[in-house]
Protein backbone atom coordinates (compact mmCIF):
# COMPACT_ATOMS: atom_id res chain seq x y z
CA UNK A 1 0.00 0.00 0.00
CA UNK A 2 2.57 2.41 1.03
CA UNK A 3 4.60 1.22 -2.61
CA UNK A 4 1.16 2.99 -4.36
CA UNK A 5 0.90 5.82 -1.85
CA UNK A 6 3.98 7.28 -2.36
CA UNK A 7 4.09 6.59 -6.72
CA UNK A 8 0.47 8.21 -6.28
CA UNK A 9 2.37 11.43 -4.79
CA UNK A 10 5.52 11.19 -6.84
CA UNK A 11 3.18 11.35 -10.13
CA UNK A 12 1.14 14.26 -9.12
CA UNK A 13 4.54 16.11 -7.72
CA UNK A 14 5.72 15.17 -11.43
CA UNK A 15 2.51 16.69 -13.07
CA UNK A 16 3.26 19.74 -10.48
CA UNK A 17 6.74 19.91 -11.84
CA UNK A 18 5.58 19.65 -15.54
CA UNK A 19 3.33 22.11 -14.94
CA UNK A 20 5.10 24.63 -13.32
CA UNK A 21 8.00 24.64 -15.38
CA UNK A 22 5.56 24.81 -18.24
CA UNK A 23 4.39 28.34 -16.65
CA UNK A 24 7.54 29.88 -15.43
CA UNK A 25 9.22 28.71 -18.93
CA UNK A 26 12.19 31.64 -19.08
CA UNK A 27 12.56 30.85 -22.66
CA UNK A 28 8.75 31.74 -23.39
CA UNK A 29 7.85 34.66 -26.00
CA UNK A 30 8.63 38.16 -24.57
CA UNK A 31 8.26 40.19 -27.45
CA UNK A 32 7.28 43.87 -26.45
CA UNK A 33 9.18 45.84 -29.23
CA UNK A 34 7.76 46.08 -32.27
CA UNK A 35 9.20 44.93 -35.19
CA UNK A 36 7.98 47.90 -37.48
CA UNK A 37 9.42 50.28 -34.98
CA UNK A 38 12.82 50.50 -36.80
CA UNK A 39 11.40 51.18 -40.53
CA UNK A 40 11.27 54.61 -41.32
CA UNK A 41 7.87 54.11 -43.76
CA UNK A 42 4.86 56.11 -43.00
CA UNK A 43 2.46 54.44 -40.87
CA UNK A 44 -1.02 54.68 -39.45
CA UNK A 45 -1.56 53.99 -35.39
CA UNK A 46 -4.71 53.93 -34.08
CA UNK A 47 -6.01 52.94 -30.74
CA UNK A 48 -8.59 51.27 -29.53
CA UNK A 49 -10.14 50.04 -25.96
CA UNK A 50 -10.43 46.18 -25.26
CA UNK A 51 -13.04 46.21 -22.64
CA UNK A 52 -16.11 44.65 -24.39
CA UNK A 53 -18.48 46.66 -22.82
CA UNK A 54 -17.18 50.19 -24.13
CA UNK A 55 -16.65 48.92 -27.59
CA UNK A 56 -19.84 49.62 -30.34
CA UNK A 57 -20.34 45.53 -30.39
CA UNK A 58 -18.95 42.77 -28.78
CA UNK A 59 -20.23 39.07 -28.87
CA UNK A 60 -19.28 35.43 -28.39
CA UNK A 61 -20.50 32.42 -27.57
CA UNK A 62 -22.24 34.03 -24.17
CA UNK A 63 -20.83 31.58 -21.72
CA UNK A 64 -17.39 33.66 -21.54
CA UNK A 65 -17.03 35.69 -17.81
CA UNK A 66 -17.05 39.14 -20.60
CA UNK A 67 -20.73 40.04 -21.37
CA UNK A 68 -21.42 40.73 -24.42
CA UNK A 69 -22.24 44.36 -25.65
CA UNK A 70 -24.90 45.16 -26.36
CA UNK A 71 -27.13 43.21 -24.61
CA UNK A 72 -29.29 42.08 -26.82
CA UNK A 73 -26.60 41.28 -29.89
CA UNK A 74 -26.69 37.77 -31.07
CA UNK A 75 -24.37 35.32 -29.16
CA UNK A 76 -22.53 32.89 -31.57
CA UNK A 77 -23.30 29.92 -29.89
CA UNK A 78 -23.47 27.48 -33.43
CA UNK A 79 -20.86 25.12 -33.34
CA UNK A 80 -18.92 26.00 -35.91
CA UNK A 81 -18.28 29.85 -34.23
CA UNK A 82 -18.37 28.54 -30.61
CA UNK A 83 -14.50 29.84 -30.29
CA UNK A 84 -15.09 32.69 -32.61
CA UNK A 85 -15.27 36.40 -30.74
CA UNK A 86 -16.18 39.49 -32.87
CA UNK A 87 -15.81 43.14 -31.73
CA UNK A 88 -16.81 46.22 -33.94
CA UNK A 89 -14.29 49.46 -32.55
CA UNK A 90 -13.80 52.91 -33.02
CA UNK A 91 -10.55 53.74 -33.99
CA UNK A 92 -8.88 56.67 -32.82
CA UNK A 93 -5.77 58.39 -33.14
CA UNK A 94 -3.04 59.37 -30.11
CA UNK A 95 -4.94 62.90 -29.43
CA UNK A 96 -7.81 60.39 -28.85
CA UNK A 97 -10.14 61.51 -31.87
CA UNK A 98 -12.05 58.67 -33.91
CA UNK A 99 -9.96 58.28 -37.30
CA UNK A 100 -12.12 55.10 -38.57
CA UNK A 101 -13.83 51.76 -37.81
CA UNK A 102 -12.49 48.31 -37.33
CA UNK A 103 -14.38 44.99 -36.86
CA UNK A 104 -12.02 42.80 -35.71
CA UNK A 105 -12.51 38.76 -36.43
CA UNK A 106 -10.94 36.42 -33.72
CA UNK A 107 -10.94 32.32 -33.11
CA UNK A 108 -9.45 29.99 -31.50
CA UNK A 109 -6.21 28.82 -33.13
CA UNK A 110 -5.84 24.55 -33.28
CA UNK A 111 -2.27 25.56 -33.82
CA UNK A 112 -1.70 26.45 -30.29
CA UNK A 113 0.70 24.34 -27.94
CA UNK A 114 0.91 25.29 -24.60
CA UNK A 115 4.22 23.27 -24.33
CA UNK A 116 5.70 26.13 -26.29
CA UNK A 117 4.01 28.80 -24.67
CA UNK A 118 2.06 29.63 -27.95
CA UNK A 119 -2.14 30.38 -26.96
CA UNK A 120 -2.57 31.07 -30.75
CA UNK A 121 -5.28 33.19 -31.99
CA UNK A 122 -6.71 33.54 -35.77
CA UNK A 123 -7.69 37.44 -36.28
CA UNK A 124 -9.01 39.39 -38.74
CA UNK A 125 -9.42 43.18 -39.04
CA UNK A 126 -12.21 44.69 -41.37
CA UNK A 127 -11.12 48.64 -41.58
CA UNK A 128 -12.45 51.59 -42.78
CA UNK A 129 -10.82 54.40 -42.36
CA UNK A 130 -12.91 57.69 -44.05
CA UNK A 131 -11.46 59.64 -46.33
CA UNK A 132 -8.64 57.33 -47.30
CA UNK A 133 -10.20 53.85 -47.84
CA UNK A 134 -10.25 50.16 -46.53
CA UNK A 135 -7.75 47.60 -45.47
CA UNK A 136 -8.02 43.83 -44.47
CA UNK A 137 -5.37 43.09 -41.71
CA UNK A 138 -4.64 39.25 -41.10
CA UNK A 139 -2.75 37.96 -38.10
CA UNK A 140 -1.48 35.27 -35.90
CA UNK A 141 -1.85 36.33 -32.13
CA UNK A 142 -0.14 34.95 -28.89
CA UNK A 143 -2.35 35.49 -25.89
CA UNK A 144 0.45 33.63 -23.66
CA UNK A 145 1.86 36.66 -21.61
CA UNK A 146 -1.42 37.85 -21.42
CA UNK A 147 -2.74 34.78 -19.56
CA UNK A 148 0.09 33.97 -17.47
CA UNK A 149 0.59 37.92 -16.57
CA UNK A 150 -2.62 39.08 -16.25
CA UNK A 151 -5.53 36.25 -16.53
CA UNK A 152 -3.68 33.92 -14.01
CA UNK A 153 -3.24 36.47 -11.10
CA UNK A 154 -6.22 37.44 -11.63
CA UNK A 155 -7.31 34.48 -10.65
CA UNK A 156 -5.31 33.93 -7.89
CA UNK A 157 -6.09 36.99 -6.22
CA UNK A 158 -8.11 36.93 -3.41
CA UNK A 159 -9.69 40.29 -4.87
CA UNK A 160 -10.17 38.00 -8.44
CA UNK A 161 -8.71 41.27 -9.71
CA UNK A 162 -5.39 42.25 -11.20
CA UNK A 163 -3.95 45.54 -11.15
CA UNK A 164 -0.55 46.77 -12.71
CA UNK A 165 0.87 47.45 -15.99
CA UNK A 166 1.10 45.23 -18.88
CA UNK A 167 2.23 45.78 -22.25
CA UNK A 168 3.02 43.09 -24.90
CA UNK A 169 2.94 43.19 -29.02
CA UNK A 170 0.24 40.01 -29.86
CA UNK A 171 0.99 39.87 -33.32
CA UNK A 172 3.32 36.59 -33.97
CA UNK A 173 2.93 36.03 -37.79
CA UNK A 174 1.89 35.28 -40.65
CA UNK A 175 4.76 37.45 -42.04
CA UNK A 176 8.21 35.80 -41.58
CA UNK A 177 9.07 38.57 -39.25
CA UNK A 178 6.18 38.39 -36.52
CA UNK A 179 3.96 40.98 -38.19
CA UNK A 180 0.62 40.82 -39.88
CA UNK A 181 -0.23 40.88 -43.42
CA UNK A 182 -2.36 43.73 -44.77
CA UNK A 183 -4.20 44.23 -47.41
CA UNK A 184 -5.66 47.48 -49.30
CA UNK A 185 -8.96 47.58 -50.79
CA UNK A 186 -10.21 50.54 -51.52
CA UNK A 187 -9.61 54.32 -51.99
CA UNK A 188 -6.06 55.21 -51.22
CA UNK A 189 -4.99 51.82 -50.07
CA UNK A 190 -6.28 50.29 -53.51
CA UNK A 191 -4.22 47.37 -54.47
CA UNK A 192 -1.30 47.97 -51.87
CA UNK A 193 -0.02 45.43 -49.43
CA UNK A 194 1.85 46.54 -46.02
CA UNK A 195 2.28 44.73 -42.68
CA UNK A 196 1.31 45.67 -39.21
CA UNK A 197 1.50 44.59 -35.40
CA UNK A 198 -0.72 45.02 -33.10
CA UNK A 199 0.14 45.20 -29.07
CA UNK A 200 -2.10 45.14 -25.63
CA UNK A 201 -1.58 47.75 -23.01
CA UNK A 202 -3.71 46.75 -19.54
CA UNK A 203 -3.78 48.23 -16.30
CA UNK A 204 -6.67 46.67 -14.75
CA UNK A 205 -8.46 42.72 -15.49
CA UNK A 206 -10.95 41.25 -13.44
CA UNK A 207 -11.49 37.28 -13.15
CA UNK A 208 -15.35 38.03 -12.52
CA UNK A 209 -15.45 40.25 -15.18
CA UNK A 210 -13.11 40.18 -17.95
CA UNK A 211 -11.22 43.50 -18.42
CA UNK A 212 -11.57 46.67 -16.67
CA UNK A 213 -8.59 48.94 -18.57
CA UNK A 214 -7.40 48.01 -21.70
CA UNK A 215 -6.28 49.13 -24.95
CA UNK A 216 -5.26 47.87 -27.81
CA UNK A 217 -3.47 49.36 -30.71
CA UNK A 218 -2.52 48.83 -34.11
CA UNK A 219 0.33 50.07 -36.48
CA UNK A 220 0.15 49.73 -40.15
CA UNK A 221 3.15 50.62 -42.66
CA UNK A 222 0.78 53.12 -44.77
CA UNK A 223 0.37 49.96 -47.83
CA UNK A 224 2.93 49.92 -50.69
CA UNK A 225 1.43 49.52 -54.59
CA UNK A 226 1.95 45.71 -55.04
CA UNK A 227 3.92 45.15 -58.07
CA UNK A 228 2.84 43.81 -61.10
CA UNK A 229 5.36 40.99 -61.28
CA UNK A 230 4.43 39.85 -57.78
CA UNK B 1 10.41 3.07 -1.60
CA UNK B 2 12.37 5.79 -2.30
CA UNK B 3 12.73 4.57 -5.73
CA UNK B 4 8.92 4.19 -6.22
CA UNK B 5 8.38 7.80 -5.26
CA UNK B 6 11.46 8.53 -8.26
CA UNK B 7 9.56 6.88 -10.95
CA UNK B 8 6.56 8.48 -9.85
CA UNK B 9 8.09 11.80 -10.44
CA UNK B 10 9.18 10.72 -13.68
CA UNK B 11 6.20 9.00 -14.49
CA UNK B 12 4.01 11.98 -13.66
CA UNK B 13 6.66 14.16 -15.71
CA UNK B 14 6.50 11.89 -19.10
CA UNK B 15 2.34 11.58 -18.84
CA UNK B 16 2.24 15.56 -18.99
CA UNK B 17 4.81 16.23 -21.25
CA UNK B 18 3.14 13.11 -23.54
CA UNK B 19 -0.67 14.67 -22.55
CA UNK B 20 0.25 18.34 -23.42
CA UNK B 21 2.01 17.51 -26.61
CA UNK B 22 -0.66 14.80 -28.34
CA UNK B 23 -3.96 16.35 -26.96
CA UNK B 24 -4.96 19.35 -29.01
CA UNK B 25 -5.87 22.18 -26.52
CA UNK B 26 -8.19 23.63 -29.03
CA UNK B 27 -10.56 21.86 -31.58
CA UNK B 28 -12.57 23.62 -33.69
CA UNK B 29 -15.72 21.94 -35.39
CA UNK B 30 -15.74 21.40 -38.72
CA UNK B 31 -19.16 21.07 -41.32
CA UNK B 32 -17.60 19.39 -44.21
CA UNK B 33 -17.03 21.71 -47.24
CA UNK B 34 -19.86 21.65 -50.03
CA UNK B 35 -17.56 22.29 -52.99
CA UNK B 36 -18.56 21.72 -56.54
CA UNK B 37 -15.76 21.39 -59.39
CA UNK B 38 -16.25 23.98 -62.12
CA UNK B 39 -15.93 22.02 -65.72
CA UNK B 40 -13.33 25.09 -66.90
CA UNK B 41 -11.00 24.46 -63.40
CA UNK B 42 -11.76 25.80 -59.90
CA UNK B 43 -14.04 25.53 -56.75
CA UNK B 44 -17.26 26.88 -56.47
CA UNK B 45 -18.93 27.23 -52.98
CA UNK B 46 -21.95 29.01 -52.39
CA UNK B 47 -22.21 30.81 -48.68
CA UNK B 48 -25.76 31.85 -47.38
CA UNK B 49 -27.24 34.62 -45.15
CA UNK B 50 -31.11 34.41 -44.46
CA UNK B 51 -32.61 37.31 -43.35
CA UNK B 52 -33.13 38.68 -41.03
CA UNK B 53 -32.08 35.82 -38.44
CA UNK B 54 -28.50 35.76 -39.61
CA UNK B 55 -28.06 39.42 -39.17
CA UNK B 56 -25.94 40.38 -36.14
CA UNK B 57 -25.27 44.07 -36.74
CA UNK B 58 -26.80 47.13 -39.17
CA UNK B 59 -24.86 49.86 -38.28
CA UNK B 60 -25.94 53.28 -40.54
CA UNK B 61 -25.91 56.71 -38.84
CA UNK B 62 -29.29 58.66 -38.60
CA UNK B 63 -31.66 55.59 -39.26
CA UNK B 64 -33.73 54.38 -35.80
CA UNK B 65 -33.59 50.66 -37.45
CA UNK B 66 -30.03 49.97 -36.38
CA UNK B 67 -29.40 46.19 -34.93
CA UNK B 68 -28.60 45.10 -32.18
CA UNK B 69 -31.14 47.45 -29.92
CA UNK B 70 -28.94 49.98 -27.49
CA UNK B 71 -26.43 49.70 -30.58
CA UNK B 72 -24.65 53.26 -30.06
CA UNK B 73 -24.07 53.99 -33.50
CA UNK B 74 -20.98 56.76 -34.35
CA UNK B 75 -22.51 60.12 -35.93
CA UNK B 76 -22.82 60.94 -39.53
CA UNK B 77 -20.40 63.39 -38.81
CA UNK B 78 -17.60 60.72 -38.48
CA UNK B 79 -18.20 57.78 -41.25
CA UNK B 80 -20.95 59.40 -43.57
CA UNK B 81 -23.34 57.31 -45.35
CA UNK B 82 -21.13 54.14 -44.49
CA UNK B 83 -23.86 51.02 -44.10
CA UNK B 84 -21.53 48.26 -41.88
CA UNK B 85 -23.51 44.66 -41.65
CA UNK B 86 -22.47 41.67 -39.78
CA UNK B 87 -23.95 38.23 -40.27
CA UNK B 88 -23.42 34.65 -39.69
CA UNK B 89 -22.62 32.75 -42.49
CA UNK B 90 -24.27 29.56 -43.42
CA UNK B 91 -23.33 26.43 -46.10
CA UNK B 92 -25.60 25.22 -48.60
CA UNK B 93 -27.36 22.57 -46.14
CA UNK B 94 -28.33 25.88 -43.98
CA UNK B 95 -25.61 24.91 -41.47
CA UNK B 96 -23.52 28.36 -39.56
CA UNK B 97 -19.98 27.70 -40.81
CA UNK B 98 -19.01 31.29 -39.95
CA UNK B 99 -19.34 34.91 -39.62
CA UNK B 100 -19.28 38.01 -41.92
CA UNK B 101 -19.02 41.89 -42.31
CA UNK B 102 -20.39 44.19 -45.24
CA UNK B 103 -19.07 47.61 -45.47
CA UNK B 104 -20.43 49.70 -48.21
CA UNK B 105 -19.94 53.42 -49.17
CA UNK B 106 -21.33 55.81 -51.81
CA UNK B 107 -18.50 58.06 -50.40
CA UNK B 108 -17.38 60.67 -52.95
CA UNK B 109 -13.95 60.93 -51.48
CA UNK B 110 -12.37 57.63 -51.82
CA UNK B 111 -15.07 56.08 -54.23
CA UNK B 112 -18.26 54.13 -53.88
CA UNK B 113 -17.31 50.78 -52.63
CA UNK B 114 -18.86 47.66 -51.42
CA UNK B 115 -16.89 44.70 -49.83
CA UNK B 116 -17.60 42.05 -48.02
CA UNK B 117 -15.01 39.86 -45.30
CA UNK B 118 -16.13 35.91 -44.46
CA UNK B 119 -14.50 34.56 -41.47
CA UNK B 120 -14.57 30.96 -41.50
CA UNK B 121 -13.05 29.53 -37.68
CA UNK B 122 -11.63 26.26 -39.25
CA UNK B 123 -10.43 26.89 -42.35
CA UNK B 124 -9.41 31.08 -43.09
CA UNK B 125 -10.96 34.20 -43.94
CA UNK B 126 -11.65 35.93 -47.42
CA UNK B 127 -11.69 39.39 -48.09
CA UNK B 128 -13.80 40.72 -51.48
CA UNK B 129 -14.70 43.64 -53.36
CA UNK B 130 -17.75 43.85 -55.30
CA UNK B 131 -18.65 45.70 -58.31
CA UNK B 132 -21.04 48.69 -57.14
CA UNK B 133 -23.27 48.66 -60.15
CA UNK B 134 -25.23 45.07 -60.35
CA UNK B 135 -25.19 42.94 -63.76
CA UNK B 136 -27.66 42.94 -65.99
CA UNK B 137 -28.81 39.87 -64.24
CA UNK B 138 -29.24 41.61 -61.22
CA UNK B 139 -26.30 40.20 -59.03
CA UNK B 140 -22.95 41.68 -58.45
CA UNK B 141 -19.93 40.67 -59.62
CA UNK B 142 -17.00 40.61 -57.27
CA UNK B 143 -12.71 39.53 -56.35
CA UNK B 144 -11.31 37.71 -54.22
CA UNK B 145 -9.14 40.22 -53.25
CA UNK B 146 -6.99 38.48 -50.61
CA UNK B 147 -7.05 34.76 -48.12
CA UNK B 148 -5.98 33.66 -45.39
CA UNK B 149 -4.64 30.04 -44.29
CA UNK B 150 -7.23 27.37 -46.31
CA UNK B 151 -7.47 30.58 -48.77
CA UNK B 152 -4.21 31.83 -49.05
CA UNK B 153 -2.98 30.95 -52.22
CA UNK B 154 -6.41 31.22 -54.05
CA UNK B 155 -7.77 33.80 -56.93
CA UNK B 156 -11.35 33.99 -58.15
CA UNK B 157 -14.54 36.05 -58.44
CA UNK B 158 -17.55 35.96 -56.58
CA UNK B 159 -21.03 36.69 -56.89
CA UNK B 160 -23.51 38.48 -54.47
CA UNK B 161 -27.14 37.86 -55.66
CA UNK B 162 -30.18 38.69 -52.91
CA UNK B 163 -33.11 35.93 -53.23
CA UNK B 164 -36.51 37.64 -52.11
CA UNK B 165 -38.53 34.79 -53.38
CA UNK B 166 -37.33 32.80 -50.05
CA UNK B 167 -39.76 32.83 -47.24
CA UNK B 168 -39.88 30.84 -44.02
CA UNK B 169 -42.21 32.17 -41.25
CA UNK B 170 -41.04 29.02 -38.77
CA UNK B 171 -37.65 30.25 -39.76
CA UNK B 172 -37.79 33.56 -39.34
CA UNK B 173 -36.15 34.12 -43.22
CA UNK B 174 -38.09 36.67 -45.17
CA UNK B 175 -35.14 36.94 -47.75
CA UNK B 176 -31.44 35.30 -48.51
CA UNK B 177 -28.26 36.79 -49.71
CA UNK B 178 -25.80 33.93 -51.85
CA UNK B 179 -22.08 34.64 -52.34
CA UNK B 180 -21.12 32.20 -54.53
CA UNK B 181 -17.19 31.63 -55.07
CA UNK B 182 -15.17 30.58 -57.61
CA UNK B 183 -11.90 30.19 -56.92
CA UNK B 184 -8.90 28.15 -57.66
CA UNK B 185 -5.16 27.59 -57.08
CA UNK B 186 -2.20 29.30 -58.56
CA UNK B 187 -0.09 26.99 -60.33
CA UNK B 188 3.10 26.27 -58.96
CA UNK B 189 6.97 26.83 -60.55
CA UNK B 190 7.37 22.90 -60.23
CA UNK B 191 4.05 22.42 -62.08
Amino acid sequence: MKYLVSMLIGVLLGVFLFVAGMYYNPFSERQAVSPLAMLDDERLDVTYTAVPGETILYTDNGESIISTHPDRVAELWEPAIVDTRIAVNLLTDSRGEAVGLGIKFSSDSEQTRLISSQVLVNSAWHIYVPGQGTLFVDQIENYWSYLREVVVPARWSSGDNWKGSFFRVMTQGPNALGTARVTGGNGNFAGMSGEAVESLTAQAYSAIDGPVSMDGSLTITVPQATSESE
Amino acid sequence: MFKTFYFGIALGLLGAFVLTYSVPVVDLHREPSLISVRPNGGNAETYRIDLPRDRILVGLAGVDNALPAGLDWPEEALFGDLQTEMFKVRDRNDVVIGVASRLASASEAIGAFIEWTVHLPARGTVYLQMDVAPSAEGHRNGRLVAGTREFETLSGTVIEQYITDFKDEDLNVDGRIELITAFVGQLSDEE
